[in-house]
């Protein structure tokens, strides 16, 4: 497999914090890729270093380019959405399609008014007469007719009701993403996108602390159910979180041993919101 | 270049309103007023008995010598660019608006991250806003500015005819199509003359984080009081005038059409002689600016100026 992003000792500093701390990472093409960390955690920092919107120190290589300096190419294989409500208020329907179908060579007009057709969106509507959901149904039908190689979602349901976010993550599976083509996602709204996944990053200040596909997870995590009675044994064996359902505890373990574990208890696969809840424990204490 | 056609059309799509409509209505509210005072003059008139033009224009034509019909023939070209000058007037407020806003209004509402999400370079993005300003902005306004004042041209002519004053006759006397020779004409020179302006404006719009105006008025008016300050203590010799003129006129008002005659010497004079006032925009008269260094560093300040907008659109990052 072929890499789309290697970041090598990318750092990163504001004034008076450092977004990002000698990250290393690597995505290989055809996954989606959850970015997932606490507000402040440095993703925002990371996606705008892919796409080349920030500075930074050390080493990256997007599809072959260097960001901060081969930008304008490396757009043409790249889109991204910032988040909702992005788009110029004063932007048509019409306006937008006409004018990214001519300055971008990737774009594919027909399949654009495909999807619009399947919206409520007329072509002579204004971005502000629109909610948010609207907007973003067409930001999306404008990026899904883009055949590029990397797509770069930072937040794109934030706000949004669930039938549109639903419908979002829907439309992207059904009718964009293939295994020539590679999704980076950060959101809040972890459940919703965890089943879409097939790669999970953590990140907390500024540092990668989590960096595996969505199979070894399964693998390397477990939940155990416990009662009370064997709840010190459970402890014994340095759980990363504790948490108390209805009498009984709820363990959660990294590389413990299967057959022991299911010996004091019911085991189970983590969530993802679990596992990043115990993994992000104490960051705004 | 199909790109950079589009992203002129955008800045139209966005700025109709400055750019089309703006000098549009302008021209027609100028026709609803002289109309307006056509109206007044004609019922003043009927009431208190007397007559406008009637049969004493009409001899008063054909007793005029060649001085006298060249002096109508330059009234009528004055009632011609009249509106234009009006024209000129609201479009250069559109243009500092527009230029101020050109490289910030997108960081504000965070919709330059759409933008940016297309493969597009700066430097296109920025030099389509410089030509949008330089060059879109005052083609239509001299456009609109011909129609009106061909249409007010036809108002004189046909109120005239009313009163049995042979219109067409009057009509051969003007100069319409120097008229609007003279004002194509001056579309590049404005452009040249204004890249300063729309340079510093747009650095400001780039670099600033809030308030573009403020910097962009507040940076060269201070530093022209520190110079008149400094002037007035005798501290150094420095010339005040010179820097008022030469550095925050350029700096702010070049994008006024027009701005240019004030620094042109002898204009005015040949204004007063000549009362024509074609000869003041004609190309022999106005292109003679080319000569002036005062013209060529401007562009160059401005080139300078509109490459640290490039450079500040790539690197500012606060959205």
């Amino acid at each position: 497999m072929n890499a789309v992003v290697t970041a090598n000792g990318l750092n990163k500093r504001y004034k008076n914090a450092l977004a990002l701390d000698h990250v290393n990472f690597r995505i290989e093409s055809g996954r989606i890729v959850g970015l997932i960390g606490p507000n402040g955690a440095g993703k925002t920092t990371a996606l705008k270093a892919i796409l080349g919107l920030t500075d930074f120190q050390g080493e990256l290589n997007v599809l072959g380019f260097d960001p901060r300096t081969q930008r304008d190419r490396l757009m043409e294989q790249v889109c991204f959405i910032a988040d909702v409500a992005v788009l110029p208020r004063w932007l048509k329907v019409r306006e937008a399609v006409d004018f990214v179908a001519n300055v971008h060579p990737r774009f594919n007009r027909a399949k654009c008014e495909a999807f619009l057709a399947r919206t409520k969106l007329q072509p002579e509507q204004r971005v502000k007469q629109m909610s948010k959901g609207m907007i973003v149904q067409l930001h999306l039908a404008l990026v899904m007719a883009i055949d590029a190689r990397l797509l770069v979602l930072d937040e794109p349901t934030l706000g949004l009701d669930i039938l549109y976010r639903k419908q979002f993550y829907q439309s992207l599976l059904e009718d964009y993403f293939d295994e020539n083509k590679t999704i980076i996602v950060t959101t809040h709204q972890v459940e919703e996108i965890e089943h879409i996944l097939t790669d999970l990053m953590f990140i907390r200040d500024g540092k990668i602390v989590l960096d595996t596909d969505m199979e070894a997870v399964g693998e390397r995590f477990a939940e155990v159910m416990v009662s009370a009675d064997q709840a010190a044994t459970a402890r014994s064996m340095k759980p990363l979180d504790e948490r108390q359902v209805f009498g009984k505890s709820i363990f959660l373990f990294d590389g413990a041993d299967r057959a022991t574990l299911e010996s004091i208890g019911e085991v189970r696969r983590p969530t993802v919101s679990d596992l990043f809840v115990a993994t992000m424990k104490g960051t705004y204490a | 270049m199909k790109t950079f056609y589009w992203l002129v059309k955008r800045e139209f799509w966005e700025h109709r309103g400055g750019f089309l409509w703006a000098p549009i209505v302008t021209g027609v509210v100028f026709l609803v007023l002289n109309v307006m005072a056509i109206i007044t003059a004609e019922v003043v008139g009927a009431r208190h008995g007397f007559n406008i033009g009637g049969n004493n224009v009409q001899m008063m034509i054909a007793q005029a010598n060649q001085g006298d019909l060249a002096q109508i023939g330059t009234g009528l070209d004055i009632a011609m660019l009249s509106s234009m000058g009006l024209i000129s007037m609201v479009m250069g407020i559109v243009v500092l608006f527009y230029c101020l806003g050109a490289l910030y209004d997108d960081r504000r509402d965070r919709s330059i991250l759409f933008w940016k999400s297309l493969p597009i370079s700066n430097t296109s993005t920025v030099l389509s806003k410089v030509v949008s300003a330089t060059v879109l902005a005052p083609v239509i306004a001299v456009v609109v500015g011909v129609i009106i004042g061909l249409v007010q041209l036809v108002i004189f002519a046909l109120v005239l005819s009313m009163h049995h004053v042979n219109a067409w006759q009057l009509i051969t006397l003007s100069h319409p199509f120097r008229a609007i020779g003279t004002l194509v004409s001056n579309i590049p020179l404005y452009a040249l003359w204004a890249i300063p302006s729309v340079g510093w404006l747009m650095f400001c719009s780039a670099w600033t984080r809030s308030k573009p105006f403020l910097w962009a008025v507040a940076v060269p008016a201070v530093l022209g009081l520190l110079v008149s300050w400094f002037g007035i203590m005798g501290l150094f010799n420095l010339p005040t005038v010179w820097f008022w003129k030469n550095i925050v006129q350029r700096a702010l008002l070049s994008v006024f059409p027009g701005s240019n005659i004030a620094y042109s010497d002898s204009a005015l004079e040949d204004l007063g002689d000549s009362h024509d006032p074609l000869s003041v925009l004609s190309p022999m008269h106005s292109y003679t600016l080319l000569a002036s260094p005062n013209l060529w560093l401007g562009v160059l300040a401005g080139a300078v100026l509109i490459a640290g907008a490039i450079w500040y659109r790539r690197v500012r990052d606060d959205s």
